[in-house]
């Protein structure tokens, strides 16, 4: 009987379309809505996973998320250094001041300053140039979205300058750094370069970025600088999600995503819901027939659910094909690069839908198993 | 269309049947006697309301009587599980509906093999066995088309060619020249008495269409809920 159900299905095309649209509509609304909050949240803590050398950041035990920094005294990298299982120990600086292009452009950057002897942190992905050139006096290293924001419509080109805090800085690379959550450029620099970018202030140690010796994991190295320090270690992993929960709490972007979300939720299960529902009514005749020759309610609730299921199927692949077509051009923008559909996402969203078609079916199949089948007797 | 045979298909006796509670209650069924033979083209006619439609729920099974008793073949069906009388129905069955009530969405063959589908044939075999008797049934050339392409007649062939197909011992059929012109209703019930009646078969037919009257092997007629008179016709 199982062809039966899906003959019945598609027969009429208006609602078969309506069904799958409603279901597609709402899948492509959920990734996309959700894909797009999970690559907000995730850039919030980017240039912590762009950073490859170091297992543990360290930080004033009231820094709470990247952004925003307590900055740490000198001797805090010494007594970092100094907690056994510690492989190196480097610092490093992050501040947020204007550059300046000799147009006239400007805009505020995430600067980082790195080691000046050891370079760690340095970013790994170059477009242009190499990062080792920051050995050069003056110079930095930009990424591309920065550059192109600074320099816009003009190509990529080495050696142009910037001006930030009367210093006059180099481009001497340009790296394909992850997008920062507030879009900015990210702009890399020697630690003892980087200081001078902001105005002079007594500490501006943000971090200690450590890294364990061989052996030592990356959670037991933070527990051991955690205790012998009293500052605050973290793991890479960890910090990320310290910054992410930081934005869901503090943030009403969780709020408004939400919405969107139980918006497309009701929508889908409402649509497809009544579509179906319509849909099984419209056949309450045909489905009486079935029973009256003798199809059983456990078939016919079988040829429901595959009809639902069917439909929930093929409404999901649109949707996820709309969704990864959305992404695939979305993703090569510089504005929402690194926002992706996320596996996660398909998944989840798929859990979602299975049980929004579920749903919406059991309304119809309760209609067909209360129906008397005696009903077709009557003109 | 006399046969040999006399034994009967159904027997009912004193059956029942109310609807609501109290002084809503209508009572549709009072103490039907009613017996149709295998072999036998039996009419079951009567003004509308007379109870007719619930008479055969009742018989096949589609609804509960609240008193007196149903036979088919000699068994009282309403004493197997619910599982076996629908599977009972599914075997021994077959309905011919007022409004043909045929899937839309199949073929006329797809339609006729509903059935077989129900009782687990694959496909391609239950719809070559719809195929082959809709030829007998003069649809060779509309075996692919849908419902809505067919005309009230050939639909009511093809929901004759389902009640059929799966070889039932007692066919069911309500008002099945109602939405047919004369002369489309005299050649179904043609039909109907060369196709459907089998010495081991019986064919219940209610109808209040008095033109068709003539195709009656039995006819019991009905009023008020219970059988008023019964006569033999040939």
């Amino acid at each position: 009987m199982n062809f039966v159900a899906l003959r019945m299905l598609t027969g009429d095309r208006a609602k078969y379309l309506g069904l799958i649209f409603a279901i597609a509509f709402s899948t492509f609304l959920l990734q996309n809505q959700t894909s797009i909050f999970a690559g907000i949240m995730s850039r919030t803590g980017s240039q912590i996973a762009d950073v490859t050398d170091a297992d543990v950041w360290v930080m004033d035990p009231a820094t709470e998320y990247f952004e925003e920094t307590k900055a740490l005294k000198d001797t805090d990298l010494l007594r970092v250094r100094g907690v056994p299982g510690v492989d190196y120990a480097v610092r490093l600086f992050k501040g947020q001041p204007v550059a300046r292009t000799p147009e006239g452009n400007f805009s505020a950057t995430v600067v980082l300053g790195l080691d000046d002897a050891t370079l760690i942190g340095a970013p790994r992905k170059m477009v242009m140039g190499s990062w080792e050139n920051l050995r050069e006096p003056n110079s930095v290293v930009v990424d591309r979205a920065g550059y192109m924001l600074l320099f816009p419509g003009e190509p990529l080109e080495l050696n142009r300058t910037l001006e930030m805090n009367d210093n006059l800085v180099r481009i001497a690379g340009i790296s394909e750094a992850s997008a920062s959550f507030t879009s900015f450029p990210i702009i890399h620099a020697r630690y003892s370069a980087a200081v001078n970018f902001l105005g002079r202030e007594r500490s501006q140690m943000a971090f200690v970025l450590a890294r364990g010796q061989p052996g030592v994991s990356a959670e037991e190295l933070a527990r051991r600088i955690s205790d012998a320090t009293g500052l605050r270690a973290r793991t890479q992993n960890e910090f990320r999600w310290d910054c992410i929960n930081y934005y869901l709490k503090h943030t009403g972007i969780p709020v408004n995503f939400g919405i969107t979300i139980t918006i497309a939720i009701v929508i889908g299960l409402v649509v497809s819901g009544q579509t179906f529902y319509l849909f099984t009514v419209e056949n309450l005749k045909q489905f009486g027939a079935l029973k009256a020759i003798g199809v059983t309610n456990a078939r016919l609730m079988g040829m429901i659910l595959l009809q639902a299921l069917t439909a929930g199927f093929i409404g999901y692949a649109f949707g996820t094909g709309m969704a990864a077509v959305f992404f695939e051009i979305f993703s090569q923008k510089i504005a929402t690069r690194g926002i992706v559909l996320m596996w996660q996402n398909v998944v989840g969203v798929g859990v979602l839908m299975f049980l929004v078609v579920i749903a919406a079916s059991l309304l119809s199949i309760r209609r067909v198993l209360v129906l008397e089948p005696a009903t077709v007797f009557r003109g | 269309m006399k046969t040999n045979t006399s034994a009967n298909a159904v027997r009912c006796a004193g059956v029942q049947k109310h609807f609501g509670e109290g002084d809503a209650r209508i009572h549709v069924l009072r103490g039907v006697d009613f017996e149709a033979k295998q072999g036998e083209l039996t009419f079951l006619v009567g003004p509308s309301g007379c109870g007719k439609t619930t008479l055969i729920s009742v018989i096949t099974g589609l609804l509960d009587s609240t008193g007196g008793s149903v036979e088919l073949f000699g068994a009282n069906t309403r004493q197997l599980p619910p599982e076996e009388q629908i599977r009972f129905r599914r075997r021994n069955l077959g309905f011919v509906f007022q409004q043909y009530n045929l899937l839309p969405a199949l073929t006329a063959a797809e339609n006729a093999a509903v059935p077989l589908l129900a009782a687990g044939m694959k496909r391609r075999e239950a719809v070559e066995r719809a195929k082959a008797l809709l030829v007998k049934l003069g649809l060779e050339n509309r075996m692919d088309t849908l419902p809505s392409k067919l005309s009230g007649g050939q639909q009511q062939r093809v929901a004759m060619a389902r009640a059929l197909v799966h070889e039932p011992r007692l066919i069911v059929c309500d008002e099945p020249t109602a939405a047919l012109d004369h002369a489309t209703g005299e050649s179904v019930m043609e039909l109907l008495a060369d196709s459907a009646v089998h010495p081991e078969r019986a064919v219940i037919v209610v109808t209040h269409d008095n033109r068709v009257f003539h195709f009656a092997d039995a006819v019991a007629h009905m009023d008020d809920g219970r059988i008023t008179h019964s006569e033999q016709r040939n």
